[in-house]
């Protein structure tokens, strides 16, 4: 790959590439709860959604109506303004966290369009060089969103549901800052170009092979990240109703789902890029494909293990962060650390 | 057998199995050698190997579950009691009620109306019955007396209706002289579902 052949990277660029990746994320978000319902579905041998458009494809639509139609409430006693604030935060900074994520290949608009005609558009919208810092901390950002909505509602339900927030997300953070060290580490740089020039050598210059334990723990505190099912104790309906979100409806209840499965897709490209490989090209598999690949195979993991593992109590989730996977992420990064020097 | 010995007997000694379950662990290093143990036994590995052999199964090997059900009914038991039918003689496409009358003597909810008359042919014919299904508890008593298997239960079990009087005359619950070859024979009242064969299964005793 030769960097100085690639044109400059304009802000009419960069405003295409954002508004490409909130529309298809945005798009992606959606027709994941679809994909959620049909595999579900498939394991438990339903047939999941049939009836709005050829196999129930069009759920979609049907529910983005019903999301758009729905009376917006605010309860009464709520902070209104916190209230109204909150989903915002989950859904923006979900889409912020996108921003420094390679999520596309690099292209260049023909010279025959009208106006955009010759604009470059980067794989990533930002390319800055702490990429995977910035990430985590979005992420990490996008916590306040089921915390003040849990808090603002005036409900008890919400205020277990932010207590949850809270502990699960001072327990998974520290594990995913120090899992994600390790290969950081080996590789000497935070940008995700970086890691993705790194594993260029095939399969077996995948991270994964190196750090197998890091992997794996990351895949754990990005389970807890997501509020993904072994960790879903944020909104686990037959404990607290639907925690943080009992009392939204509609269009910001919406949100809420825009961000959660907009960062189950960061997630995903985290695990890809960081760890499977990124975007190289795999034997006759071009890169784009191979990344497209990872990512939905992450993804059906998360439905996957959703519908095969029960969700643990906040106090096994705090011993799990606290007693075993920080420790274990420790050991691997000082392990780590003394084979680099050796 | 004693008195004090029937009192304090333990019936199920014998028989009864103890679960083998592992020990609660007791000391710190104890319960730490039964997280290792458990994590590395790759159970959560088994739970993730049944999901996926079930979706297989239900995408590849046609055992999917869900009936759609307005599109797809399952078939009913020949015992299921639903709303009645009237059944016609195969021969001659005639009725085959005789108007004796034992329904309506036996019917406990008082719900079976009927009247008779003699037709110009000096043979009884039903001139009026009626079934208020308001009232009817779908004892099945009618369809067990019945000398001439003419009235027996049917498999319209949606019974949901905007009026009472829409299955509840004579001619309503007649079975329709152009659809005679289709008029399905009662199996009687201890006759086995129709699909008895697929919902057999093994007891544990089997094997």
């Amino acid at each position: 790959m030769e960097a100085a052949v690639l044109p400059e990277v304009t802000s009419a660029g960069v405003i295409i590439k954002a508004i490409i990746i909130l529309a298809v994320i945005a798009a992606i978000a959606g027709f994941g709860t679809f994909i959620e319902r049909k595999v579900l579905a498939f394991m438990q041998r339903r047939l999941g959604p049939m009836h709005v458009g050829p196999y129930g494809i069009l759920q979609l639509v049907a529910d983005g109506i019903k999301l758009f139609t729905k009376e917006d409430i605010v309860p009464q006693h709520s902070n209104k303004i916190i209230f109204k604030i909150a989903p915002v935060i989950t859904a923006a900074t979900a889409f912020i966290a996108l921003a420094s994520v390679p999520v596309f290949p690099d292209f260049t608009i023909p010279q025959w369009v009208p106006l955009l005609g010759g604009v470059f558009v980067p794989s990533i919208a930002a390319d800055i060089n702490i990429g995977i810092l910035f990430v985590l901390g979005m992420m990490a950002a996008g916590l306040y969103g089921p915390l003040l909505a849990g808090m603002a509602q005036a409900n008890k339900w919400g205020i277990i549901g932010s207590a949850r927030t809270a502990i699960q997300f001072l327990s998974y953070e520290v594990v995913t800052g120090l899992s994600i060290l390790a290969p950081i580490m080996l590789v000497g740089s935070l940008s995700l170009v970086d890691f993705n020039t790194y594993q260029t050598g095939g399969l077996t210059s995948w991270i994964l092979w190196q750090q197998p334990v890091a992997f794996v723990l990351f895949l754990i505190a990005g389970f807890a990240e997501t509020n993904r099912t072994p960790f879903d104790l944020l909104e686990h309906e037959a404990e607290i109703i639907s925690g943080y979100a009992t009392e939204y409806s509609g269009l910001r209840w919406g949100l809420f789902f825009i961000g959660e499965y907009a960062n189950m897709v960061t997630v995903s490209i985290l695990a890809a890029v960081v760890f499977m490989g990124g975007y190289n090209d795999l034997g006759f598999l071009p890169g784009w494909l191979m990344i497209i690949l990872k990512i939905a195979f992450v993804f059906f993991f998360m439905l996957w293990v959703r519908a095969s593992w029960p969700h643990i109590r906040p106090d096994q989730l705090m011993w799990l962060c606290w007693k075993v996977l920080m420790p274990i992420a420790v050991i691997n990064v000082v392990i780590t650390g003394l084979f680099m020097m050796v | 057998m004693s008195l004090e010995e029937f009192k304090n007997r333990n019936v199920g000694q014998q028989t009864y199995k103890m679960v083998q379950s592992d020990p609660t662990p007791k000391t710190g290093k104890e319960q730490f050698e039964q997280v290792v143990r458990r994590a590395f036994k790759g159970e959560l590995f088994v739970g993730l190997y049944v999901t996926l052999r079930e979706m297989i199964n239900a995408l590849f090997r046609g055992e999917m579950h869900t009936i759609k059900y307005p599109f797809e009914k399952l078939p009913i038991s020949p015992r299921y009691r639903a709303i009645h039918d009237m059944l016609r003689l195969l021969e001659s496409g005639h009725y085959r009620c005789i108007g004796c009358g034992l329904c309506e003597k036996i019917c406990i909810s008082n719900c079976i109306k009927m009247d008779t008359r003699y037709d110009e042919n000096q043979r009884k014919e039903v001139s009026e019955y009626t079934i208020n299904f308001g009232r009817c508890i779908f004892c099945g008593y009618c369809a067990e007396v019945c000398p001439e298997l003419a009235i027996v239960h049917g498999a319209r079990y949606e019974t949901a209706s905007e009026q009472r009087a829409s299955f509840s005359l004579f001619e309503d619950m007649l079975t329709p002289i152009d659809a005679l070859k289709l008029q399905q024979e009662y199996d009687g009242f201890g006759a086995i579902s129709p699909n008895a064969d697929q919902n057999i299964k093994k007891t544990p005793l089997a094997y």
